[in-house]
């Protein structure tokens, strides 16, 4: 198999996995891009509460043409929805349910992982990039549990999932599942355990695009 | 008696001098004291340190401030968005500085500013760059970094409702660093878009007391950040 003729699951159906995987109940924060798009996937019968971090817990869907409002927006800057029951507040308090330990899952994308659950996912690195980081360093110490939704390998083909990340970290040893568009990792203190391959993606293939050693759950 | 109502935005930041710190509220355009700012703009204080979130957008509000050169050092967690340009060229040319500060610590530094609290310690940052060259300390076995509180001169802040008593209501995400930065600065200066007759906000609700504000200035219908960025609008 060569990578030109895996197509794995799409960026909804990865998506889709992880929205499956929330638990009814949960308080979930949503990193800025694809993650966004599993809040369109949780399964009807179940009650999720988004946070984010602008000071909004209760985020609904994006507001119909003509109902948008400047000042409803998410940490992404694009304008949602308040559902029944939403709540603001300031930063301070919305950084304490981060920090605090308040949130249950937050689901980021990433540069790169390493092996041990090491994060970098705010900066490439280049001397003349301007640095920004947001509250991705926040989020990776304070929420108990943390996914990670991204491509399997970079758009040269280089594993993301690597020993040691060579870009500046988010967080050591945060990481607690990886989702990619070839499988579902498990991140645990004896390695990286497989827990799903995508359709089409067979555990050698896997592991030819993954820079360390992957375990058989 | 206690009359904060000031009558022009210009009244309001007369007293903001060169070299001072300000808080700027304002997550994006939620929240952003675009009046309060331009006020500053035609004021012209020099050698401001800025504490925002972000950086401004086009050439209006907080990016109108930097392009005028009256921002020596910006501290903030996300200096760039899809539509900042002042800042980056700025910064590339090395003529601004910048402190980067993860968003949570940004908060937690400005509320401890206003709390009397001089530093805390937190695992946010902890391994990373932004950790280097601070004080590391273990507590319960696990890494720890102190991150110092920071207040202001002034802070400029944008809320829908208040009273000559300067006690304050928000609207929606725009509430943000709103009331986090009106307890860190000597000297809070607040545009409402509606002042009432005290007594009428039920003091169950308030959300900024007014013994944090100094002075509010009522703009009526605050101009749009994104609609001047779709107008193509400098200021000044």
């Amino acid at each position: 198999m060569n990578s030109d003729q895996i197509k794995g699951w799409s960026r909804e159906q990865m998506a889709q996995k992880i929205a499956e995987d929330i638990p009814d109940g949960s308080y979930v924060n949503l990193g800025i891009g694809l993650p966004e798009l599993i809040a369109n996937y949780i399964p009807e019968d179940r009650e999720i509460i988004f946070h984010t971090e602008n000071g909004l817990l209760g985020v609904g869907p994006a507001p119909l043409p003509g109902f948008e409002d400047d000042e409803l927006i998410n940490a992404g800057k694009k304008t949602v929805t308040a559902i029944k029951g939403a709540c603001y507040f300031h930063h301070a308090d919305s950084f304490a349910m981060i920090r605090g330990g308040h949130i249950d899952i937050c689901i980021l994308g990433a540069f790169q992982i390493s092996e041990t659950g090491d994060l970098a996912n705010w900066s490439t690195g280049e001397p003349n990039a301007i640095p920004a980081v947001g509250g991705a360093m926040d989020l990776v110490q304070g929420v108990k549990t943390i996914f990670i939704i991204t491509q399997h390998t970079t758009k040269n083909g280089e594993p993301k999932i690597v020993k040691e990340c060579t870009y500046p970290l988010t967080g050591k040893g945060v990481v607690n599942r990886i989702y990619t568009d070839f499988a579902v990792i498990n991140v645990t203190p004896e390695g990286l355990f497989v827990r799903e391959l995508a359709p089409g993606v067979d555990f050698e293939f896997l592991q030819k695009n993954t820079a360390v050693p992957l375990h058989k759950f | 008696m206690i009359n904060k109502i000031v009558k022009t935005t210009s009244d309001a930041v007369a007293e903001i001098f060169d070299g001072a710190t300000i808080m700027i509220g304002g997550f994006g355009e939620a929240g952003s004291p675009i009046e309060l700012i331009h006020a500053l703009v035609d004021h012209g204080a020099k050698n401001l340190t800025v504490v925002s979130n972000n950086t401004g957008n086009g050439h209006v509000g907080l990016a109108a401030l930097i392009e005028n050169k009256q921002v020596k050092k910006m501290i903030c967690s996300f200096p760039r968005t899809a539509q900042s340009v002042v800042f980056p060229e700025l910064y590339a040319k090395g003529e601004i500085e910048l402190e980067l500060v993860p968003q949570g610590t940004m908060a937690e530094r400005i509320r401890a500013g206003g709390t009397g609290i001089p530093a805390f310690f937190t695992p946010t940052s902890v391994n990373t760059p932004l950790a280097v060259g601070k004080e590391i300390r273990e507590f319960n076995g696990k890494p720890y970094v102190m991150e110092y509180a920071i207040r202001a001169d002034f802070s400029l802040v944008k809320c829908k409702i208040a009273d000559r008593f300067g006690n304050l209501l928000y609207n929606k995400t725009a509430r943000n660093f709103g009331p986090i930065m009106c307890m860190a600065a000597r000297s809070t200066i607040v545009q409402a878009s509606r002042v009432v007759e005290v007594g009428e906000i039920d003091p169950e609700i308030v959300v900024t007391p007014g013994i944090f504000v100094k002075k509010v200035v009522e703009i009526k219908n605050p101009i749009s950040e994104n609609q001047l960025l779709k107008d193509n609008r400098r200021y000044p």
